[in-house]
């Protein structure tokens, strides 16, 4: 019976609307605009922060990623008597972090060697990693076939190489490459295994497997190839002394991640005369997008509330017309025996009503947004359910702010000089 | 004397019921201590030039207005101290308005207009289109249940509106001026419906200036300057 009479209510209120078709769209408007940039604005936003954190995350929030790099010195010096640059971390750096840092858990060390590679008629050159079998565990990376670098193949020092999907297309391998015999340089290894590259990282942040061919164990990579890199550039020839490319630290925990990142500048600062590493720290990375998003957020949404509150001031301005037009109407009510409070729930309800439906009409427009965005800009959007759930809250609190003082206007007219209005 | 005349069957009475209003800052004084009982099944007219306060006493025998002096009891309660949302019940369950012009509700269908009162009661919407087609027909417009007042005569509005004044079967029936925005032959017609109406127990209180409507009703109070002048039809 009670909620057969909220039933009753809510039609009359759609009744008086459908009575002005054409009003109550143009009334409703504001809020479906409203709302429609609230949804899609925060979709853009969401899809484009997504990719973002998704990349960072991947990375690893525990993990502190050493690099080397050239110092700035180093760069701008043509070393004329050597003829070859000396720089970058070495590998007492991985020992001295395991032993230093009681919240290090484990340490990846990362040599990067480029050899021509050979399988079959195929050659090209390739981006060799030489790593231990932790890297596996830290940076994961779905398996495509055979298997990874394990332990034995590195305390037996075998030749064994796994494939990146990257390394598969360089050299036109496939599947049946597993056991095959791929010659890097000069030396011969088995092909145990192929994994999945990550994508393409934006930005200045170093993906640790980024373009990479192939893996190998550490110490083969080290005691075949040593620690000298040649590179021949237009003509001349340039050699570089690098021990370790990349140590990958992993913490035990996020919180003590910042705190470790600066013991470990601090430290190396100890040991490296120039400054030819650089520390990242996929979590600070993330903290910044993140800190980046909020603010994002917060500028889209005060333009959101401002086209919201524009949308419910256009609805308090109808409304109020609509009781002065209505005031005989109300007269009529009031005389037969309906009080204050049941005629401000029939024009709340109207107010609601309208703002309601404007805010699903918004809902719609702000799905079908985001969606023509990623069809013809491509770009990545998110529609969140927060964002839905959100855009039809205000939309039913504009209708209830802007619509109560129309209504208690409405319900404090005398009903004697009500029935009077002409 | 009070009780006597309850007890008597009054379905409404004044007791030195006064009522100032206030104008800028003049202190009109609309009525100034009437008493007066409406016995039950009576029919009423009430007589006089503009200004007398024949209105005024309309207005708070419907409960639109609270006296500033004195008592009225409606239906046995006691309606002087009543608040904003009793006078609202008071209305809905214990009265019928009939307007001069009709005050229909334009863009509601006969059918809903006579079902207002039920709405506000709270009935069935079943129960109360049953009834409200029992009342159209009651005043001869059951082949009108879904045209809008301004398909309407004159006549036929007056009709719908007194249907809707019955819907609550109220104690009283207040009619303001009902034939004034209608022509003779029709007024004619709707004072002969109240009179029926009458006839079957309703008590009806009618406010008009014409002598001829005002024939009708059983008794006539003429008013002058807030106080009843004299009656006539009493025995």
């Amino acid at each position: 019976m009670y909620y057969n009479k909220h039933i009753r209510e809510v039609k009359l209120g759609v009744k008086n609307l459908l009575l002005h078709k054409l009003r109550s769209f143009l009334t409703m408007l504001g809020v479906v605009f409203g709302v429609g940039s609230v949804i899609a604005m925060l979709a853009v936003g969401e899809g484009a922060s997504k990719e973002a954190l998704d990349r960072i995350r991947k990375l690893g929030s525990q993990n502190i990623i050493i690099s080397s790099a050239k110092s700035i010195e180093e760069e701008s010096q043509t070393n004329v008597r050597s003829m070859m640059s000396v720089y970058g971390l070495l590998y007492e750096d991985e020992i001295r972090l395991r032993v230093t840092f009681p919240m290090i858990k484990n340490t990846v060390p990362v040599k990067e060697v480029r050899k021509e590679g050979r399988l079959g008629e195929r050659a090209m050159e390739l981006r060799v990693v030489g790593t231990t079998p932790r890297w596996f565990d830290l940076i994961q990376r779905p398996l495509v076939a055979g298997r990874v670098l394990a332990q034995l193949d590195f305390e037996t020092k075998s030749n064994v190489v796994v494939l990146t999907e990257h390394g598969v297309r360089k050299l036109l391998a496939g599947q049946n490459t597993i056991g095959q015999t791929l010659r890097l340089g000069g030396e011969y290894f088995e092909v145990v295994g192929i994994v999945q590259n990550a994508g393409n990282i934006g930005g200045d942040i170093q993906t640790p497997d980024q373009e990479i061919d192939a893996y190998i164990p550490i110490n083969v990579a080290r005691e075949r190839y040593g620690d000298i890199l040649t590179k021949n550039l237009s003509g001349t020839r340039s050699m570089e002394k690098v021990e370790l490319h990349q140590i990958i630290a992993e913490v035990d925990s996020t919180e003590h991640v910042e705190a470790t990142a600066s013991g470990i500048e601090s430290m190396l600062k100890l040991f490296h005369k120039k400054e030819d590493y650089k520390i990242s720290v996929p979590l600070t990375l993330l903290r910044q997008a993140e800190a980046t998003k909020r603010t994002f957020n917060i500028v889209l949404g005060s333009i959101a509330g401002i086209s919201l509150l524009v949308g419910g001031i256009g609805i308090m301005n109808i409304m109020l017309a609509s009781v002065t037009e209505r005031t005989r109407e109300i007269g009529i009510r009031r005389a037969i025996g309906a009080k204050k409070k049941q005629i401000i729930t029939q024009f709340l309800i109207e107010t609601v009503v309208l703002s309601t439906t404007g805010g699903l009409i918004g809902m719609g427009l702000g799905l079908l947004i985001p969606f023509l965005i990623t069809l013809l800009a491509g770009m990545p959007t998110v529609v969140s359910a927060f964002s839905l759930a959100l855009s039809l809250g205000i939309s039913m609190a504009v209708g209830i702010i802007f619509g109560i003082y129309p209504a208690i206007r409405a319900s404090n007219l005398d009903p004697i000089v009500a029935l009077r209005h002409e | 004397m009070d009780i006597a005349n309850y007890l008597n069957g009054a379905a409404a009475q004044l007791e030195n019921v006064h009522k100032t209003y206030q104008m800028g800052i003049q202190q009109v004084k609309a009525l100034s201590g009437v008493s007066i009982a409406f016995e039950k099944g009576s029919f009423w007219a009430i007589l006089g030039p503009s200004g007398s306060g024949k209105s005024t006493m309309l207005n708070l025998l419907g409960c639109l207005d609270r006296p500033s002096e004195g008592r009225y009891i409606l239906n046995g309660h006691d309606v002087s101290t009543l608040d904003d949302d009793q006078l609202s019940e008071m209305r809905l369950n214990h009265l019928g308005f009939i307007f001069q012009s009709f005050n229909l509700i334009p863009q509601s269908t006969v059918e809903e207009n006579i079902q207002l009162p039920l709405y506000y009661q709270g009935w069935d919407p079943e129960e109360s289109t049953e009834r409200a087609r029992e009342l159209a027909s009651k005043v001869g417009l059951e082949d009108r249940l879904n045209h809008r007042p301004m398909e309407l005569s004159g006549g036929q509005q007056q009709r719908v509106a007194v249907a809707r004044a019955l819907a609550n079967d109220p104690a009283i029936l207040l009619a303001d001026e009902p034939t004034g925005n209608l022509d003779s032959h029709t007024g004619i017609e709707i004072m002969k419906l109240l009179q029926e109406l009458n006839q079957q127990g309703k008590t009806v209180i009618m406010v008009t200036h014409e002598q001829d409507i005002a024939a009708f009703a059983q008794h006539r109070m003429y008013m002058k300057d807030g106080l009843i002048e004299r009656i006539e039809g009493m025995n």
